[in-house]
């Protein structure tokens, strides 16, 4: 219920303004915020600026691994982008994060439609059952994944029983198909509840007018009712692209060394080689690149609400 | 509309071809659809659930018979109730320092005009759109140029951190969708700004504060990427999982994440039918 209701008062709340008394006050509101905001400048912005500073340092001639200097060495970044190792999984990143937002969209978007139009009086049950998921652990889920698409699961038996997997060849996990599904299932409910609020919230009254003027069903959802949407697709989209491609949980459970993406590399070079600089010049390519895709696609479909 | 009324048994309008495939999908294969989404959401659920009574040997692999064992004795695997009870503690300590602080922010975001509000908005923003592999990253690059040693505390900081701007974007929505007036007749019935506040205000926003106190548990107790990144030799659940899934993961680790789920359930089942009380009492 949270989720839903944080999820879909973001856009609410961008929407329709505050209907709030404004008070002008001098200090209340600086000193009210200040400890959540001391919070955040310390462990958010503090620890990315250390993090810019680190992807530029380069190891200690001589030095013990793990041991950098500030050198301000931006060819740390060339380095690190022209090195197949480090830009193929990023590309991948990208690619398995794009397939997993658009397999979340076909799938959510009709759930949500479902859900906000067909569900009658079980609507609440359906919403809790799209955030039930979020209460079992997220890596107990993808293991559970793993379990199921395995060549001894049930799905594989079930495939090769229909005949589509012969005996020997084949299977789904350890593949890119099984990360992909990974991705797209646990970021489903992120699709699909900002698509439910903003399709909750289109007027009955105005999809009959489009019928009454001669645009029933499927004209007067495409021409009513979709383009009402779209700030929730757009929310949706962003909620499952961005932490998609930054995931790696993923990619460790259900792919092999051939799914690796970004975040392993992330994740392997700051803990197991203690290669921080590289580490930290990923980190910040995949936030730019990020940004970057966030940017053009918000353009593109142009929603300004959002932000 | 005239038309209607000179002939009651008009013929039904034509309609086009994709609008008829539209009624139809609209009928039957959205629910059908709808039924095989929800399968998908809810079978890794499912399998968890019931692999917790899986008889398994080291590795709960393969379904090997029934057994009530690992509900009556979920420590029975190493470590499993240890690494509960760090998340347990970590999300209570992270959920009510965040929400106290967030409610703070979303409090003076929504009821003051000032100086540097829309930046401040930013900056709740943005963690909420950072990868989690940044953010981890990034505080763990802190930790390590200031030499703090890593572990239970530092991965509370971690949390706190992120779960903030979850909780002003709750509290703000509910601040935002409360009626001002109630607290403008509060005033015209000599409360004092103070007054009004925590005898009008304060109760209407109970609910809010409580949303986002749960949200900020779930997203604390859930987390492993950050977790992982500032934890150290400090075990939590999420991390105990991650880390067994090559060894095998023992069955009481369905159970607790079974009994979580049902316990999560519950508490939202509750409020829903307090809610409904509520409104028609």
């Amino acid at each position: 219920m949270s989720i839903a209701a944080a999820l879909g008062d973001v856009q609410r709340d961008n929407l329709q303004g505050s209907p709030q008394p404004q008070r002008r006050g001098r200090f209340v509101p600086y000193l009210l915020m200040l400890p959540g905001l001391l919070w955040l400048g310390v462990f958010f912005v503090i620890p990315l600026v250390t993090l810019f500073m680190m992807s530029l340092q380069t190891a200690v001639p001589g030095g013990e691994i793990g041991e950098y200097e500030q050198t301000f060495h931006f060819a740390n970044y060339v380095e690190v982008l022209t090195d197949p190792s480090y830009y193929t999984p990023l590309f991948r990143s990208f690619v398995y994060a794009a397939c997993a937002t658009v397999l979340a969209l076909l799938i959510g978007y009709p759930l949500a439609y479902f859900i906000a139009f067909k569900s009658g009086r079980f609507r609440n049950v359906f919403l809790i059952m799209v955030i039930a998921p979020f209460f079992v652990s997220f890596i107990l889920r993808t293991i559970a994944w793993r379990q199921i698409l395995a060549d001894e699961g049930p799905v594989v038996a079930a495939m090769k029983w229909v005949g589509f997997f012969s005996d020997g060849i084949g299977g789904i996990y350890p593949s890119a198909l099984a990360v992909v599904l990974g991705l797209t299932y646990n970021f489903l409910p992120f699709m699909t509840l900002p698509i439910y609020a903003s399709l909750e919230r289109v007027d009955p009254k105005l999809v009959e007018a489009a019928g009454d003027l001669y645009a029933p069903g499927f004209t007067g959802f495409r021409k009513v009712t979709l383009p009402l949407s779209m700030p929730g697709v757009v929310a949706g989209t962003l909620l499952t692209f961005i932490p998609a491609a930054g995931d790696y949980v993923n990619a460790a459970l259900l792919g092999n060394s051939k799914n690796t993406m970004i975040g392993n590399r992330i994740d392997y070079a700051f803990l197991n080689t203690n290669d921080y600089p590289t580490a930290a010049v990923l980190s910040f390519v995949l936030m730019a690149c990020i940004l970057a895709v966030v940017l053009v696609y918000v353009r593109r479909v142009g929603t300004e609400d959002l932000l | 509309m005239s038309a209607v009324v000179e002939s009651p048994v008009a013929a039904p309008r034509k309609l086009s071809a994709p609008t008829r495939v539209w009624r139809w999908f609209g009928s039957n294969v959205l629910r059908l659809y709808a039924v095989i989404a929800f399968a998908y959401l809810l079978l890794p659920v499912v399998y968890t659930f019931v692999f917790s009574f899986n008889d398994a040997g080291k590795s709960n692999l393969v379904w090997r018979g029934f057994t009530l064992d690992n509900w009556l004795n979920p420590c029975g695997a190493p470590e499993v109730c240890g690494s509960l009870l760090n998340s347990l503690a970590i999300g209570f300590i992270a959920t009510a320092i965040a929400t106290a602080l967030g409610t703070l922010i979303a409090l003076s975001l929504v009821r003051y005009r000032f100086r540097g509000r829309s930046s401040t908005n930013l900056l709740i923003f943005l963690p909420m759109a950072t990868p989690e592999v940044v953010l981890g990253s990034s505080l763990l690059a802190l930790f390590l140029n200031l030499f703090v040693p890593l572990g239970f505390w530092t991965i509370v900081v971690a949390h706190i951190m992120f779960c903030i701007s979850f909780v002003v974007v709750t509290v703000k929505a509910r601040l935002a969708s409360l009626d001002p007036r109630l607290e403008q007749a509060a005033m015209d019935l000599y409360a004092n700004e103070r007054e009004a506040f925590r005898r009008i205000t304060l109760p209407l926003l109970a609910p809010g504060i409580a949303a986002a106190a749960l949200l900020a548990f779930s997203l604390s107790f859930d987390d492993f990427i950050i977790t992982n990144f500032n934890s150290g030799q400090v075990n939590t659940f999420p991390k105990f999982v991650y880390v067994s899934a090559n060894r095998g993961i023992p069955p009481q680790a369905n159970v607790i994440a079974s009994a979580m789920f049902i316990i999560s359930l519950a508490i939202v089942l509750i409020a829903q039918l307090v809610g409904r009380a509520r409104r028609k009492g």
